[in-house]
């Protein structure tokens, strides 16, 4: 089987989601070709144990991201068979435009795969799963955090591509972060806060506690919309973002069904809610019945000690 | 003048509890249709963006009649252009077949623009816009959070975000964005009783994709629960060496 990866990259370097991919194809019994965009992120990728070539693409169209112009430049570098990548927004833009334009299907966020081609992806957020099979060639993003990493000590061969595509977005500005803060899509722990928060000004107290964690602080829909400090960014839940981290701290958040769609596949699940009937305790695999004003000192005092 | 095509989708309330029945989620068990909360923001944007610029909009929605709700919303705040694309197997299509019934429809409709959500709030996969996008040639900006009728588009990054413009034609999809959404009044909601829905065939292809099932996701085994704030030292130790997560 012809698999061929886009490689996930944070600027010049690859992101580790991309082991990930290699892990998942690897798995199918693929020897797969990574493709990295201009080049970024290839010595790395040819270290991934599995790959069977690492091909740089390079081509003006990489400056800058626009998902048309890239997803023709890998199209044109790609063989036929599987494309893999990451269910990120870049990844789902790029994948879903390769597809299209070789008219093959397109199925994103997988969580499980296997030969033939059996795939599983959420649907509503989670709440439910919907597995699909796939005959021929098709496109596919897998969900972060949720395939085993492909190891090191791989020497794949190199090559370069010249390949580009026509660039029709035009980057006006730049604009950075207004905080330095790590976002819950890239946080491996995530600590939220809901209305129970009691006001967005108590949010200090979980940033304190993230920032001893190397934590991103999230937020349920209830406190995004009470509160304008909290922005949509921060939210976890159906509408908002998923996540799967490896710990996820719920604060002050009641559980409602939209939220727990959002966050129910993090490893771990830790829940502080005064409520002992809270919903988010169903979930939790370790619920605290407790005020957070009481709960959190505690928490951050014993993490500190342990870290 | 702009020309731009919002592309609704109706989707269960996101509060909604989602049942599967037999191997399928059970749509008869789901007693609140809406507007997919993105494409809300999409729909918004596009008014702003043909009020201040001047042009039109056309609603377009895939589904079957009770969709035609989320066309009837639209009008009731001035879409008098609304089309309905109707398949027999509307709900096992793939995702070609979606992207190029739709972008039939936008087409049909004349637009330079299409506005929609960055993901539907039932399937979640993110592929209508840039494939559609594909499929017209046109470029795609996703997850824009702030528009203007400049044509200009706020979009994120990893490093924050950036602004930027696209030569038309375009596809924008949209994430939350800081506008109010607004309501129907009297008259819109009576003017939206006359509206006229177009209804056409989704002309397309086979499908690619053979659907197995819907399944409930894994349930957890239930976790423990601890009462009072000094269990907090006991949980901390089970992060570390119980769950091995700190």
């Amino acid at each position: 089987m012809e698999i061929t990866i886009i490689a996930e990259t944070q600027g010049d370097n690859l992101h580790p989601v991309t082991s990930q991919l290699v892990g998942a194809a690897t798995s199918l019994g693929a020897s797969p070709t990574v493709l990295c965009a201009g080049g970024a992120g290839a010595d790395a990728a040819a270290g991934i144990a599995g790959v069977g070539k690492v091909l740089s693409v390079v081509g003006d169209c990489f400056s800058t991201f626009d998902g048309g112009a890239w997803a023709a430049a890998f199209d044109a570098a790609a063989g036929t068979g599987i494309i893999i990548g990451a269910a990120s927004a870049q990844g789902r833009d790029v994948v879903a435009r390769i597809a299209a334009r070789r008219s093959i299907p397109v199925v994103q966020d997988v969580v499980a795969i296997s030969q033939g081609l059996t795939m599983t992806h959420p649907i509503y957020s989670g709440k439910a799963m919907q597995e699909v099979t796939v005959g021929g060639d098709c496109a596919v993003t897998l969900r972060s955090n949720t395939f085993p990493p492909a190891g090191d000590g791989g020497s794949a061969e190199s090559a370069t591509v010249q390949q580009s595509g026509d660039v029709k977005i035009a980057v006006q500005e730049a604009i950075a972060k207004a905080s330095a803060r790590l976002d819950v899509s890239d946080a491996d722990i995530i600590i939220s806060g809901g209305r129970g928060m009691g006001s967005p000004d108590n949010f200090e107290h979980l940033y304190a506690l993230s920032d001893k964690l190397g934590a991103a602080v999230g937020a349920s829909r209830a406190a995004v919309d009470t509160w304008d400090e909290i922005p949509h960014s921060m939210q976890v839940g159906q509408t908002g973002k998923t996540v799967n981290p490896s710990l996820y701290i719920a604060v002050g958040i009641s559980g409602a069904i939209q939220h727990l769609a959002g966050m129910r596949t993090s490893k771990y699940i830790v829940a502080i809610n005064k409520d002992p009937e809270a919903p988010i305790f169903k979930v939790a695999d370790y619920g605290i019945v407790s005020t957070w004003e009481e709960a959190l000192p505690i928490l951050g005092d014993e993490i500190a000690k342990i870290l | 003048m702009v020309e731009i095509a919002v592309l609704l989708k109706q989707v269960p309330d996101t509060n909604a509890k989602i049942v599967v029945v037999n191997g399928r989620v059970d749509e008869s068990a789901i007693a609140s249709w809406v507007t997919s909360p993105y494409d809300e923001y999409a729909f918004e944007a596009a008014l702003q963006h043909t009020e201040a610029a001047g042009g039109s909009i056309t609603a377009i929605t895939l589904g079957p009649a009770r969709a035609d709700k989320v066309l009837k919303d639209a009008a009731a705040l001035g879409v008098t252009k609304l089309v309905r694309i109707w398949q027999d197997d509307w709900q096992d299509l793939d995702s070609n077949q979606v992207q190029s019934a739709l972008a039939n429809a936008v087409t049909a409709a004349g637009a330079d623009l299409v506005y929609c959500g960055k993901q539907s709030a039932d399937r979640n996969q993110g592929s209508t816009g840039p494939g559609i996008a594909e499929i017209l040639g046109a470029a795609c900006i996703t997850e824009v959070s702030e528009s203007d009728s400049a044509g200009s588009y706020l979009r994120p990054t990893a490093s924050g975000s950036e602004r930027v413009t696209v030569s038309s034609p375009a596809v924008v999809t949209f994430t939350k964005t800081q506008n109010e959404l607004r309501r129907p009044n009297v008259r819109g909601i009576m003017m939206a009783k006359r509206a006229q829905i177009e209804v056409v065939g989704g002309d397309v292809s086979a499908s690619q994709v053979n659907f197995n099932g819907h399944s409930s996701p894994a349930q957890k085994p239930p976790g423990k629960t601890y009462e009072g704030s000094d269990s907090v030292p006991e949980v901390v130790g089970l992060l570390r060496d119980e769950a091995k997560v700190l």
